[in-house]
């Protein structure tokens, strides 16, 4: 902050020590929430189950440990969400159905040591642990949008690797025409595992030449450090141009197969949530637009693009009617 | 009497308003989270809705416990639901959708989740409008059919929750048998008048 005073001559002199420590921020609402917990428990004279968890951290920014990150040429030119809204905003059920949900009780998540079975049509099959995924690629930063199928969006600028070039590792066979993904299941480390408000474990899916198609990548960082749990910290999918829940968090299996497999919201509600979940305005949900979409920050709603802007993708459905597959 | 009765309605009037002051505090301290607007939206609309499941409890609640204190407070919860009711459709109409009349008007005419919804507001307003004495003393017995249509309303507003909800019916499935509690009540009054014995 201290250096960029000078070229602004006229910002008002903020002292070093005045900022709150980015920690200290993120754990506001960690506070209130054990303030209330203690209080509720002191009012209902209760047992010390609930107080327990209100020592949950919620992922405290942590050193970037990345490594090299190299730029690439893949970043939209539209200002980034701020980190505070990116972390605090976000879907992640397995933690609780409430957006601050996630940010609240990810802490609990353990992503170390963590691993990642490979299954299904491969030549080389396998339990991998997370270093040795990651260890042969560079990693990059794509700046993407991400389009919820919500009707809100944000700018996110990823760290990860294209998924094409991890899955060939692995030698997929002739037969290898979807790709199927797994989120970790363990109700002690997410909480929110413990209702069934959805088949778990959460399992997303890819057509073969929808994962190696190169703005597909799987990410291990944000915003040049490792991902916050809440994001899907170690391992997530990152499609820019399908809607954010095809973008599984957490990845604990990677399998290819030649039917198409399952995805957790399609079970769930298949008159809302397609399989492809490409970002199309002229495909609305059946309870809300899809035409416009409020960017998180920002007052009014803008026009949704097709593909989310990502239009090269189009190629992949040339010959598909994206009202019957949506 | 009239003195307590004021006293009364005053109390829950300000406590009705803590809600809208807590939001507007909330809006100017940053404290709405990374989206306000829906912030807005999912509490006026959570608050209407327990405004009016507290209406449709006073009636229950005075002829099960003899509370006659509680009657005043059907008008002041009814009014305080509507008013909420207003908030949570200007906040969709001025704030989530910035007067964008022509999305608004496909939302509610083509998807149900926003029409049940808009029903539940157009069955409160002419409440709100015969809610004063005068109209209850001019209107006699047909005040009183006109306004069963608060159970309309909520039943309406039940269904625009049960729609809008994705996954998680955690919530509505509470607010709903407390609903269903407060309707079968009526029915078991219904049937002890009916015997003769009612309580009233």
């Amino acid at each position: 902050m201290k250096s960029r005073g000078p070229l602004i001559l006229s910002a008002p002199r903020i002292l070093a020590r005045e900022i709150t420590d980015e920690t200290l921020y993120l754990r506001r609402r960690e506070f209130l929430y054990s303030a209330a917990v203690t209080a509720g428990t002191l009012a209902l004279a209760c047992g010390p189950g609930e107080v327990a968890n209100a020592g949950n951290e919620p992922a405290a920014p942590a050193e970037s440990g990345l490594g090299k990150i190299e730029k690439s040429a893949y970043a939209v030119d539209e200002p980034t969400t701020d980190f505070k809204d990116a972390t605090t905003y976000n879907n992640f059920y397995e933690f609780g159905t409430d957006k601050e949900d996630p940010a609240r009780h990810a802490g609990s998540l353990r992503t170390r040591p963590w691993s990642v079975a490979i299954e299904g049509e491969v030549g080389k099959p396998g339990v991998v642990a997370y270093e040795d995924l990651i260890k042969p690629h560079t990693l990059e930063e794509r700046t993407y949008r991400l389009r919820c199928v919500e009707a809100w969006s944000m700018v996110i600028p990823w760290v990860g690797i294209p998924l094409g070039a991890i899955l060939k590792r692995f030698d997929p066979t002739s037969k290898a025409k979807y790709v199927e993904f797994e989120t970790l299941v363990d109700k002690e480390q997410m909480p929110g595992q413990r209702r069934n408000v959805l088949d778990w474990p959460y399992r997303e899916g890819l057509r073969m030449d929808e994962a190696l198609h190169p703005l597909a990548i799987l990410a291990v960082g944000m915003y040049g450090r490792e991902l916050p749990n809440q994001n899907g910290a170690p391992l997530r999918l990152v499609v820019p141009w399908k809607y954010g829940f095809k973008s599984i968090k957490s990845i604990v299996k990677i399998r290819l197969r030649e039917t198409q497999p399952n995805t957790t919201w399609n079970d769930s509600a298949p008159r809302e949530y397609g399989f492809f979940a490409n970002v199309n305005p002229e495909v609305d949900h059946p309870r809300w637009s899809q035409a416009r979409e409020r960017r998180i920050g920002d007052f009014r709603r803008r026009p949704t693009l097709p593909f989310n802007g990502y239009e090269e993708v189009a190629s992949l459905y040339r010959d598909m009617d994206l009202r019957k597959f949506f | 009497m009239a003195a307590r009765r004021q006293v009364i309605q005053s109390i829950a009037v300000l406590v009705g308003c803590l809600p809208a002051l807590g939001l507007t505090i909330a809006f100017f301290t940053d404290g709405l989270g990374a989206n306000p607007i829906e912030e807005i939206t999912h509490e006026t609309g959570e608050v209407a809705l327990i405004a009016l499941l507290l209406t449709l409890a006073v009636t229950p609640a005075r002829k099960l416990f003899g509370w006659a204190w509680l009657a005043p407070l059907r008008r002041t919860f009814g009014l305080i639901a509507f008013s909420y009711a207003c908030l949570h459709f200007l906040t969709y109409v001025a704030l989530d959708y910035f007067f964008d009349l022509g999305a608004i008007l496909e939302d509610v005419l083509e998807r149900p989740f926003v029409t049940a919804g808009f029903t539940a507001l157009c069955l409160m307003i002419p409440l709100a409008v015969t809610s004063t004495r005068a109209a209850i003393k001019r209107m006699g017995q047909r005040w009183v059919r006109l306004h069963r249509l608060v159970y309309l309303a909520a039943i309406a507003a039940m269904v625009h929750l049960f729609w809008g909800t994705k996954a998680d019916y955690a919530e509505p499935i509470v607010f709903a048998c407390i609903l269903g509690g407060l309707l079968l009540t009526r029915v078991w009054f219904q049937r002890q008048r009916r015997a003769g014995a009612g309580p009233n």
